[in-house]
């Protein structure tokens, strides 16, 4: 495969990730000024995209450090969120255990909610075309530059406009994270995960630590697990 | 130090999970139990997070109109069950929002 396709394929990664970075583009913003609000230095919040680069397990970390939650709290919590993309990975490694060793690691780094769907519906649209891997660079680094663009825009607006966690900007965060949930209910089982996660959470909230939170992760899956087992039998494989 | 030490814990455990199936590829697959709960990670967690960012404001439990994060999240929430589109849900979050603000 000749640089021209390579750079192609890329190009069209980055395409196809488009309407899918304006969509997290809020999202990086309120982060960036979310973080200056809350007190936390320019040099940790854009730091934190550049190493971490995980959006949700960003802000869910924001505001537990600015709820005093203790740091074993915080880094289980972020463990957990990103257990999705032990899912994701798991769902493209038949396409890319061919890879070189050094193209893993990479892919990795930049796996996000956004490059797997762009990815995923590639992969189903041409299977086994090859040079899926230029297709996944080219969406993956356009998405990174975005997220430290906005971050960074995000910053400057918070350090500019002191006041402006009293806005309400977390509400943008709030909003976003429904809209992301609300299109996974698909099942009873996952209803009745997502109802008894709220119905935890609002009880368990004076727990110390964000204990409560995190018993409320935990049995919110076990309800969805055993619903699921009991209306469909039959082991799915994702 | 501290953020330092955060940092570098929260890139090992976003890298970990992220890594772990590509090293892994072609040599095991995760039991089906442990798939299914992975399938439940996001709802449970974003619920969680949405439900405790909603109904509490400066520590006290607030349920009825006066609650604005309350009425954005309940509009935002109709917005995506009726339209599953990630924009517009925002949109309308942020402007019942507004709205809740203004009237409240």
């Amino acid at each position: 495969m000749n640089h021209k396709v390579r750079l192609s394929l890329a190009l069209s990664g980055a395409r196809d990730t488009i309407p899918l970075i304006i969509a997290a583009m809020p999202f990086g913003l309120v982060f960036g000024a979310l973080a200056i609000s809350s007190g936390f230095s320019a040099t940790f919040t854009m730091a934190m995209s550049v190493f971490v680069f995980a959006g949700a397990s960003q802000f869910i970390a924001i505001s537990l450090l600015a709820s005093a939650a203790a740091f074993p709290v915080v880094l289980i919590t972020v463990f957990i969120v990103n257990l999705r993309h032990l899912l994701y990975s798991a769902s493209l490694m038949n396409d890319m255990h061919a890879l070189a060793g050094w193209a893993k690691p990479i892919l990795s780094f930049w796996m996000t909610d956004e490059t797997f769907a762009v990815v995923t519906s590639r992969r189903l649209k041409y299977p086994k075309s090859p040079g899926l891997f230029w297709y996944y660079l080219g969406s993956a680094l356009f998405m990174y530059l975005s997220w430290q663009l906005f971050t960074w825009i995000g910053i400057h607006a918070g350090e500019q406009i002191p006041d402006l966690s009293k806005w309400g900007l977390d509400v943008a965060m709030v909003v976003a994270f429904v809209g992301i949930v609300t299109p996974l209910l698909k099942t009873k089982s996952h209803w009745a995960c997502a109802l008894t996660s709220a119905v935890s959470a609002g009880l368990t909230f004076h727990w110390p630590y964000q204990l409560g939170f995190l018993f409320s992760c935990a049995l919110a899956i076990i309800v969805g697990v055993t619903i699921n087992w009991k209306t469909r039998p039959e082991v799915q494989h994702v | 130090m501290y953020e330092v030490l955060l940092i570098a814990g929260m890139m090992a455990l976003t890298f970990g999970p992220r890594y772990l199936p590509f090293a892994l590829a072609g040599r095991i697959q995760l039991p089906p139990l442990v798939t299914q709960a992975l399938e439940f990670v996001p709802v449970a967690v974003l619920t969680a997070i949405i439900t405790q960012a909603t109904l509490y404001r400066d520590g006290i439990l607030v349920i009825n109109l006066d609650n604005h994060y309350l009425v954005a999240a309940l509009c935002a929430f109709a917005t995506s069950l009726l339209t599953r589109h990630m924009f517009l849900t925002i949109l309308v979050g942020l402007v019942t929002y507004g709205i809740s603000l203004w009237l409240g």
